[in-house]
């Protein structure tokens, strides 16, 4: 089995579904010749064509608003908008169309439409690259967030994603594209979406993460059970939107405690409504208040002072040690 | 004054209803065909402003004076898309969409009522943002090699958004088989055409993204028709999209909420009166012999009984159920929407 990073994962996903479906069709900004600016793309153009795998304008609304038309006629349009952080010039066009389009005709016009994105921090990129944005997005009605955390998940989540009816945000994070290698089947198959994973079980704690952050709070695990013995379970959500209730809520009642950890900004984000499940399904079997690590509530950092921002192994580990006090 | 015509503009019949232009190649059965349409948007207007009154339906925005919009629906086939917004409900309807579709919809219900076969998406109220829809359409018919085109509409307020500018830049781009449309009415509310461009005119545009572009008389029906047609055959050739401003006038309120009187000058409706694009039609078809005033008559009657039809299959129609929502933000309901659905019925209980 070829042993893939995320990017090599996703450009295998792609290539699959050129390959067994006509109406699938990759559009956006640098993605035909250039293969994208992390390669996502790569030599999809050369293999299948301009007609399938094209560069448009530089408009990111009009690459959504056309992929909507391309999706209500019947086709597979699986757009790029380069970084997520740019799809607030495309946000009307997901929240009022892509996204209303069931409702407002009764059921007859759907947008089975994937976006896809790369974002996160940790990578020293300009303002707006790095953006955690899935929270907007959860907000939303009509639409599906994705975020893997591994090559074979995001491999087998496109997969679901392009066979879902309905549109799907595809979230990836910048750090993960090169930094894991692992087992790919270089056939089709699907990771469900709406689907959480436990990563590694453990009877004392869960910790909820999903994207980059997973890996910290899979760190973080490590460091708690060498230093303190406790045993901590780690839950991958990789759907953001709709949440998984069911893994989480049975993580929680088995351990009694809970850290949730993003690497969006606080209020209103996804660990809140994760923390929000956990009270509505699971509050009497929680021994402590449940806790989140998240980026404080400024705009993400400038490069040079990111590390201060961005969740750390450390400050999980802290988090963790104080929920794990009788 | 807003949108008085000049020399540039495209026209068949003048105000009078005389022969000014070229005729386009239309049957006597079509041309009373689209007479019919006219005057049905006329009645079924006016019929929606009374329900509307009556406490019958929400807010509606009139269409008196832009009857001639249904030229944008009478050139093109049955497999060609149109998409518009709240000012093209007569194309809508022409187009193949039940008027039960709109009562619903006005009425403020789920519609039930569109289909597939129509090819012509609901309407929606983001100011232009169908406009990219209409292109996804056209490159979506290109890529299939089908013969058909697409059609968006928009008001002339919609030119200044950046969905409508993105529009005519992917269709030029790519060659799209579709034509863009610009109901130019004079007014966006109540700020006029000047505030939205300081071009003379909206179709200037077309040139600066590479798209032949078009002025046309739009209260002159078989001009609208003529110009329409020939943009649609160019798209069905292969030979890409066309920009058409149709120089038209909002007659009534921008809609049923509104109250023109605060900001439009008497004068300008006194200049766009006489050349009601209904009367201009009238004119013609009786100067032609293809119409009688007792057929004009019947028809106005026959046109007002098909509304009342529709009207009373709104009035027995079951109301929407709350639940319906939840089937149709996404294929299949979400555990979440699952549970919200049955703890909203558990209340109502």
């Amino acid at each position: 089995m070829p042993k893939w990073t995320m990017v090599q994962a996703l450009n295998n996903a792609l290539e699959l579904e050129l390959e067994q479906d006509e109406r699938v069709l990759i559009f956006g900004e640098d993605v035909g010749l250039n293969g994208g600016v992390f390669r996502v793309t790569d030599g999809l153009q050369a293999k299948f064509g301009e007609r399938r795998v094209f560069d448009t304008p530089l408009a990111e609304s009009g690459i959504i608003g056309t992929a909507v038309g391309m999706a209500v006629y019947g086709l597979r349009p699986v757009p790029e908008i380069q970084f997520a952080g740019f799809s607030f010039v495309s946000f009307n066009q997901i929240a009022s169309q892509a996204t209303k389009m069931r409702l407002r005709s009764g059921g007859v016009f759907t947008v089975p439409l994937v976006i896809r994105a790369p974002f996160g921090g940790g990578v020293r990129t300009p303002e707006l690259h790095g953006d955690s944005v899935e929270a907007f997005y959860m907000h939303m009605q009509g639409i599906k967030v994705v975020i893997p955390s591994n090559p074979y998940d995001a491999k087998g989540l496109l997969h679901a994603a392009i066979a879902d009816p309905d549109p799907v945000l595809f979230l990836e994070h910048m750090k993960l594209y090169r930094s894991i290698r692992q087992d790919v089947p270089a056939e089709r198959y699907e990771v469900a979406l709406g689907k959480a994973a436990v990563a590694q079980e453990g009877s004392d704690i869960t910790v909820i993460s999903y994207g980059a952050m997973l890996h910290v709070a899979l760190q973080a695990a490590e460091l708690i059970a060498k230093e303190d013995g406790a045993s901590v379970e780690v839950v991958d959500l990789r759907t953001i939107s709709p949440l998984d209730e069911a893994t989480i809520a049975a993580s929680v009642s088995k351990t009694g405690r809970a850290v949730v950890v993003n690497e969006a900004p606080r209020a209103g984000g996804v660990a809140a409504e994760v923390i929000a499940v956990i009270n509505e399904q699971c509050l009497y079997s929680l021994l402590k208040p449940v806790a989140r690590v998240t980026c404080p509530d400024t705009p993400f950092p400038v490069p040079s002072i990111e590390d201060a921002f961005v969740p750390t192994a450390v400050r999980i580990a802290a988090a963790i040690r104080e929920t794990l006090k009788p | 004054m807003q949108n008085q015509l000049d020399d540039r503009i495209i026209q068949v019949l003048n105000h009078e209803g005389e022969v000014a232009g070229e005729l386009p190649e239309l049957s006597d059965d079509e041309l009373r065909a689209m007479y019919r349409w006219m005057v049905f948007g006329r009645v079924f207007s006016d019929r929606m402003v009374a329900l509307q009154r009556q406490g019958r339906s929400n807010t509606f925005a009139p269409l008196t004076g832009q009857e001639a919009s249904v030229a944008l629906a009478t050139a093109l086939q049955p497999d060609d898309w149109f998409v518009g917004s709240y000012r093209e409900i007569l194309p809508i309807l022409a187009k193949g969409v039940p008027p039960l579709a709109m009562l619903e919809t006005y009425k403020g219900y789920i519609p039930t009522q569109y289909s597939r076969e129509a090819h012509t998406l609901p309407i929606q109220i983001v100011l232009a943002a169908q406009m990219p829809h209409a292109a996804g359409l056209a490159m979506a018919i290109k890529y299939e090699g089908k013969p058909h085109v697409a059609v968006g509409v928009c008001g002339d307020g919609a030119t200044s958004e950046g969905d409508f500018n993105e529009t005519l830049n992917f269709a030029g781009v790519f060659k799209a088989p579709l034509v863009v449309v610009v109901q130019n009415n004079g007014w966006a509310i109540s700020v006029p055409r000047r505030v939205q461009t300081a071009a003379s005119f909206i179709a200037d545009r077309g040139p600066g993204f590479g798209v032949p572009s078009f002025v046309v008389d739009g209260n002159d029906v078989l001009a609208v028709h003529k110009v329409m047609a020939d943009c649609v055959a160019r798209a069905r050739a292969g030979d890409g999209p066309s920009l058409v401003e149709m120089m038209t006038y909002r007659m009534g309120a921008h809609t049923t909420a509104d109250d023109p009187t605060k900001y439009r000058p008497e004068e300008e409706l006194a200049y766009w009166k006489p050349r009601d694009p209904l009367l201009r039609m009238r004119m013609y078809l009786l100067s032609k012999g293809l119409l009688s005033n007792t057929e004009d008559e019947q028809m106005h009657e026959a046109v007002a009984a098909e509304i009342q039809t529709a009207v009373s299959a709104l009035d027995a129609m079951p109301p929407t159920e709350p639940s319906r929502l939840f089937e149709l933000v996404y294929e299949t309901p979400t555990p979440q929407l699952v549970a919200q659905r049955a703890a909203l019925q558990d209340i109502g209980d």
